[in-house]
C-alpha cells in the first residue's frame, strides 16, 4: 500500500501539535510526512518567549526533539523555506532548490510581525519580536544600549517591553491608540494599566503615531511623532501586530480571506481539496486567530479531515487571561459590550488597590456576554464559566465582580458546571474529560494532568483543575481523605509540622497525642522517616526499631528470597584500587553475587540475615560506611570525571560530587534522593534526570531540581545559574529541607514540584528570595541533620542490643532452609521454584 | 508421656523486642514471635513461613492493627496476617499456623503440637 505524501509546511506551535495529534491517531504509517520549518530551531513555545531572556534556553522552550520526530517517522527539514506551491504539478518548491511531490499539504506558516511603513524603520537597531533569532538580535543590540522603545502597546508589545526591561534598558511603549491593549480593555481599564506599568518604571506614550525615525543626538534614533514631539532611543522593537504568512496560498491561486489569510472551511480545507491550512495563516469566516488554543483545535480538525474523522472547526473563543509586566489582564467574550444589542454593564473600579472589573450581561440580566479584568485575575475562572457555559447568573450579577471581603473571588460550584464545561482551553479539556480520566482509575492530580494534558499549557487553569478533581473524586465516592491511615487523621506534611513544632521524639508520643491504635505498615515507616528527617536519630534504637520498613529494618535491601544486598558507600563513584580489592575479597569470601549499580557503586547480593553483621564488620573495619541503598534517603551523587582528567571539563565535578555525597549522606526524606554532577554541558553524569542535578559552567554551577528517572521520568528544572560552590550548597540545603517539610508520603521531588501550588516560580521565591522568611530555619534544620550523622552500620556493630535482632532464630544458629542458590555466569543466584524442587527433594529444616 | 502437646522453651524474654518480631525454632518449624506490650503484654506466635514469597520472613514484618485486629505485614509483598488466628486479610483462604505462647518466669515457652516433635 503506498503512503500518502503529506507535507507540513511550518514547524511552529500549531504545526507541531498537528504532528503530535497525527501521531496519536496511530495512523501515521499511512503517511510519508515531510516537515518544512523555516527557522533553524525545532518547534518552540512562542507564548513563553520572554522567558528566553530570563533563564530559559532554546532547548528549554523546544516543544519536541529531532529524535521524537524521527521516532514518529517524520522527515524534518529545518532552516529550509517553502517558496512556492506548484499545484498543477503537485510539487512544493523549496529554497534549496528541491522539488517535493505531494498528495496533501498542511499549511501552518503562522504570521510575520507587522512593521508600520515608517521612514527609517529599516535602520540598524530597529528590530521585531517574534522568533528566537529576533531575540538574539535584540539581546545583541541591547549590549551597548541604555534605552529602548517598543512600538505597539498590545499584548505582544507589553511582552516585548518586559523583555527590554529585563535587559536593563530604560523602556518606553509607544501606542497609536489612546490607551494600551485597546482590543482587550476599555478607557478605565487602560488608565489603570498605564498607572501600573508606569509604576514599574516603563514610560507609556499613547496616542502617538510615529512619522519617521532619524539619527538621534544623544541616542542612536530619534522618533518623530505626528505632533512633531520627539523621543530618543537606542533600540526600537516593532510589536505592532501580526499578519498572516499567506503568500504561498496567494501566489498559488488559493482563495483568500477578506482581510488576508488563506480561506478555510469547517474542515480546515482550502479551496484546493488537497491543501489544508491551520493556525494564524488560516482565515475561517474571514477571521484569523492569533491565539494557540484555536490553532490547536484547527490542528485536531485537520488531522480528522486527513484520517477520516469528523471533527469540525466552528470558530473559537478569544477570551484570554494574561499577566503582562506583572499586571493581571483578563478579557472574556464581548468584553466591551459593543457586539450585542441591549447589553447591560456592571463596573467596579478601585483606584487605590488598582483593580478594575466589568461584567457585560444580556438585556434580561440572565446571561453573561463577557467580562473585563485589570489588576486581579482571580475572578477570571468563575466569570469564564458563567460565560462559556451560558449559566444563569446569580440574582445579583454584580456579586461576581464586587470584592469578596473575606479575600478571594466567589467560585461557581463544580456541580453547576456541565460536563461540556471547558476547564483547560489550551488543550481543550472539559469537565467530562476529567471525570472520564478519574473513572479510568487516575486519582491523583499529577496523573490526571499527564492523562488529559490539562494545566500543562499556559498553566492558568491549575487552581480550577484541582478544585474540579477534588470535587469529582468526592462525588464518585472515592476517598478524598487526606488522612495518612486509620491511625492518624493527618497528611504527612501536617504530621511533619507537628513533630517539628511540638518536638515529638518517638512514635509512641505522637500516637498517644494525635493518633490511635497500634499503628500499621503505612504510618510506622512514614513517621519513623519524619522523625529521622528532623532528628536524625539512630533508627535501630529500641523506640524506633519496630517502625522500620522492610529495607531499613536490617539496614539492607531484602531480596525476593529473603537474603540481603550489601552496598558500601562509594561517594561520587570514586574508589581506590585497594578499596576495590577489599570489596572483591568480601564478595569472594561470602560467595556474594556482585554487580555494579546505576548509582556508580557496587552491590553484593545473597547475604543471609545471620551473616550481615560479620560482613559489615569487615567493611567498616576497612574504612567503608553504609551506602544506605535502602530507605527513603540520600542515595548517590553520580559524577563524570570532570576537569581533572577530561579535555572538556570546566569544573572539578568529582570533588563536588564527593563533597555533596559526604555532606548529605545519612539524611532521610519523603522519598529517595539521587544527585549527579556533570563537569560540562555534555552532561555525562545525566544530572538532568536527578532530584538535584548540577552542571558545571565556566562561572560556576547550574543547579537543576526535581528530575526523576524510573517509571515516570521527568526532566529537572533549571533552578539557578552560575552559582559558586557555597551558594550552590546552601541552595540545595534549602530546597531539600523545604521538600522534607511539604511533600506527601512517598512523593518523589518530581511529583512534589508538579503538585506544588505555584510550582517552580514559588519554590524559587521561597528559596532564592526567602519570600516566607524561613531560610534561616531551613538552614538550621540542615545543620542539625548533618551534625547528627553516623554510619548506621558502624553504630550497629558497636551496639549488642541492636545486633541481637540480626538472627533468623533466637534458639538456633540455622538459617532459612528455603534459601537455595544455583550458579549462573560464574556467580550465585536464587534458585527458581522449579530449580528448588530438583535441588532440595525434601524441603525440611 | 502421652500428651499430644507440651510447652517448649524457646528463649529468654530479653530475646524479644517490643513491637517487633523474632524467629524461633519449634520442632521442625520456624515460628515468628511478637511481643506487643500495648495488648496486655501478650506474645503472639505465627508461622515464620510466608506462603506468598515462599521463604521464612514473617518475623521481619511490621506489626500493626487493622480495624482493631492485630496484624503482621509480610515484608516482601505486604500481605497482612492476623496475629489472632493467622488468616490473611487479602486472601482469607490462606492462613498461617498459630501457636500458644507464655512466659514462664524469664523463659518464653511455646505450646508445641504433636506434628512439631522432632523425629527421634
Amino acid at each position: 500500500m503506498s503512503k500518502t505524501k503529506l507535507i507540513v509546511i511550518g514547524n511552529g506551535m500549531v504545526g507541531h501539535h498537528f504532528l503530535e495529534y497525527l501521531a496519536e491517531t496511530g495512523q501515521v504509517n499511512g503517511f510519508a510526512v515531510t516537515v518544512i520549518g523555516e527557522e533553524k530551531h525545532i518547534a518552540y513555545d512562542r507564548v513563553h518567549l520572554s522567558e528566553y531572556f530570563q533563564d530559559s534556553t532554546a532547548a528549554d522552550l523546544a516543544m519536541s526533539t529531532a529524535e521524537q520526530y524521527a521516532a514518529w517517522g517524520y522527515d524534518l527539514r529545518l532552516g529550509v523555506k517553502a517558496v512556492a506551491l506548484d499545484r498543477p504539478a503537485r510539487c512544493v518548491l523549496l529554497s534549496d532548490g528541491e522539488r517535493l511531490a505531494y498528495d496533501k499539504i498542511v499549511l501552518a506558516t503562522g504570521s510575520y510581525p507587522f512593521v508600520p511603513p515608517i521612514p527609517g524603520n529599516d535602520r540598524p537597531n530597529c528590530l521585531v519580536y517574534r522568533t528566537l533569532e529576533d531575540l538574539d538580535a535584540i539581546r545583541e543590540a541591547a549590549r551597548d544600549a541604555s534605552t529602548g522603545v517598543v512600538v505597539g502597546g498590545g499584548l505582544l508589545g507589553l511582552e516585548a517591553a518586559n523583555a527590554l526591561r529585563g535587559l536593563n534598558l530604560d523602556t518606553a511603549v509607544v501606542e497609536f491608540a489612546p490607551r494600551l491593549m485597546p482590543v482587550q480593555v476599555d478607557h478605565e481599564g487602560g488608565e489603570l494599566l498605564r498607572e501600573k506599568i508606569e509604576s514599574l518604571g516603563v514610560q507609556v506614550l499613547t496616542g502617538r503615531a510615529t512619522q519617521r525615525i532619524e539619527d538621534g543626538i544623544n541616542a542612536r534614533h530619534q522618533m518623530v511623532f505626528q505632533d512633531e514631539k520627539k523621543h530618543e532611543t537606542d533600540l526600537i522593537v516593532f510589536s505592532a501586530g501580526i499578519r498572516p504568512r499567506d503568500e504561498l496560498g496567494r501566489d498559488s491561486g488559493l482563495d483568500m480571506g477578506e482581510r488576508g489569510g488563506i480561506k478555510v472551511d469547517d474542515q480546515c480545507l482550502t479551496s484546493d481539496a488537497d491543501i489544508l491550512a491551520i493556525g494564524e495563516c488560516a482565515a475561517w469566516n474571514n477571521c484569523c486567530f492569533g491565539l494557540v488554543a484555536p490553532g490547536y483545535q484547527m490542528a485536531k480538525v485537520a488531522v480528522a479531515t486527513l484520517t477520516g474523522g469528523d471533527a469540525l472547526f466552528q470558530g473559537a473563543d478569544m477570551s484570554t487571561k494574561l499577566k503582562l509586566l506583572g499586571v493581571d489582564v483578563g478579557a472574556i467574550g464581548d468584553a466591551h459590550g459593543t457586539l450585542s444589542s441591549g447589553a447591560r454593564i456592571f463596573r467596579y473600579l478601585d483606584q487605590i488597590s488598582q483593580h478594575y472589573r466589568k461584567l457585560v450581561v444580556s438585556a434580561d440580566g440572565r446571561r453573561s456576554l463577557g467580562a473585563m479584568l485589570v489588576g486581579d485575575n482571580s475572578y477570571y475562572d468563575t466569570l469564564m464559566q458563567y460565560y462559556s457555559n451560558r449559566l444563569d447568573l446569580p440574582e445579583h450579577p454584580e456579586s461576581l465582580i464586587l470584592p469578596m471581603h473575606n479575600g478571594g473571588a466567589p467560585a461557581v460550584g463544580v456541580d453547576a458546571l456541565p460536563t461540556t464545561a471547558t476547564i483547560c482551553s489550551c488543550h481543550n479539556v472539559t469537565k467530562g474529560d476529567i471525570v472520564a480520566c478519574i473513572e479510568d482509575g487516575k486519582t491523583s492530580l499529577g496523573e490526571i494532568k499527564a492523562c488529559t494534558k490539562a494545566a500543562t499549557g499556559c498553566g492558568g487553569c491549575a487552581a480550577q483543575l484541582k478544585t474540579v478533581v477534588d470535587h469529582e473524586l468526592a462525588a464518585l465516592g472515592m476517598e478524598v481523605s487526606r488522612a495518612l491511615c486509620e491511625h492518624f487523621d493527618y497528611t504527612r506534611k501536617e504530621l511533619e509540622h507537628i513533630v517539628r513544632v511540638e518536638g515529638v521524639q518517638t512514635f509512641k508520643e505522637l500516637r498517644d497525642r494525635h493518633g490511635k491504635g497500634l499503628g500499621c505498615d503505612i504510618c510506622k515507616p512514614t513517621i519513623s522517616n519524619i522523625l529521622a528527617s528532623i532528628w536524625n536519630d539512630y533508627v535501630l534504637k529500641q523506640e524506633h526499631v519496630s517502625l522500620q520498613d522492610t529495607n531499613d529494618i536490617y539496614l539492607a535491601n531484602m531480596q525476593k528470597d529473603g537474603t540481603f544486598s550489601v552496598v558500601p558507600r562509594i561517594a561520587g563513584g570514586e574508589i581506590t584500587p585497594e578499596k576495590l580489592i577489599i570489596i572483591g575479597e568480601v564478595a569472594r569470601d561470602y560467595g556474594l553475587y556482585t554487580k555494579i549499580t546505576g548509582g556508580q557503586r557496587i552491590d553484593l547480593f545473597g547475604a543471609r540475615l545471620n551473616q550481615l553483621p560479620e560482613i559489615w564488620r569487615r567493611l567498616v573495619d576497612a574504612g567503608f560506611e553504609t551506602g544506605q541503598a535502602y530507605g527513603k534517603s540520600v542515595r548517590t551523587v553520580k559524577s563524570c570525571v570532570g576537569s581533572s582528567w577530561c579535555r572538556y571539563g570546566v569544573q572539578d565535578s568529582v570533588k563536588l560530587a564527593i563533597d555533596l555525597e559526604n555532606r548529605y549522606k545519612g539524611i532521610r526524606a519523603p522519598h529517595k534522593l539521587k544527585f549527579a554532577v556533570s563537569g560540562c554541558t555534555r552532561e555525562c553524569a545525566e544530572a538532568q534526570s536527578k532530584d538535584f542535578g548540577v552542571i558545571a559552567t565556566e562561572n560556576g554551577w547550574n543547579l537543576f531540581v526535581a528530575g526523576n528517572g524510573g517509571m515516570r521520568p521527568r526532566h529537572a528544572d533549571l533552578f539557578a545559574q552560575d552559582l559558586d560552590t557555597e551558594t550552590l550548597i546552601r541552595t540545595i540545603d534549602r530546597v531539600m529541607i523545604f521538600y522534607i517539610r511539604t511533600a506527601e508520603r512517598l512523593q518523589r521531588t518530581a511529583r512534589w514540584l508538579e503538585e506544588l501550588d505555584g510550582g517552580l516560580t514559588y519554590l524559587k521565591q521561597v528559596v532564592l528570595e526567602d519570600s516566607l522568611g524561613i531560610c534561616a530555619d531551613l538552614d538550621a534544620q540542615m545543620e542539625r541533620l548533618i551534625g547528627h550523622y553516623q554510619c548506621e552500620w558502624k553504630t550497629t556493630l558497636e551496639n549488642p542490643e541492636s545486633l541481637k535482632r540480626f538472627r533468623q532464630m533466637i534458639n538456633d544458629a540455622g538459617d532459612d532452609p528455603r534459601v537455595v542458590f544455583t550458579q549462573e555466569r560464574g556467580q550465585q543466584r536464587p534458585a527458581t521454584e522449579e530449580e528448588r524442587q530438583v535441588l532440595i527433594p525434601a524441603i525440611a529444616l | 508421656m502421652n500428651t499430644a502437646s507440651h510447652w517448649m522453651g524457646v528463649g529468654h524474654r530479653n530475646d524479644l523486642i517490643p513491637g517487633a518480631g523474632m524467629g524461633a525454632r519449634v520442632g521442625d518449624c520456624q515460628v515468628a514471635l511478637f511481643w506487643i506490650p500495648e495488648l496486655d503484654n501478650q506474645i503472639f506466635a505465627v508461622s515464620n513461613y510466608c506462603p506468598f514469597s515462599g521463604v521464612h520472613i514473617i518475623a521481619r514484618g511490621i506489626v500493626g492493627d487493622i480495624g482493631n485486629e492485630p496484624v503482621i505485614a509480610s515484608p516482601l509483598y505486604k500481605h497482612h496476617f492476623s496475629l489472632l488466628d493467622g488468616h490473611c486479610l487479602e486472601h482469607p483462604e490462606v492462613a498461617l499456623e498459630t501457636w500458644s505462647v507464655r512466659l514462664q518466669g524469664e523463659e518464653i515457652q511455646v505450646l508445641a503440637k504433636k506434628s512439631d516433635e522432632v523425629a527421634a
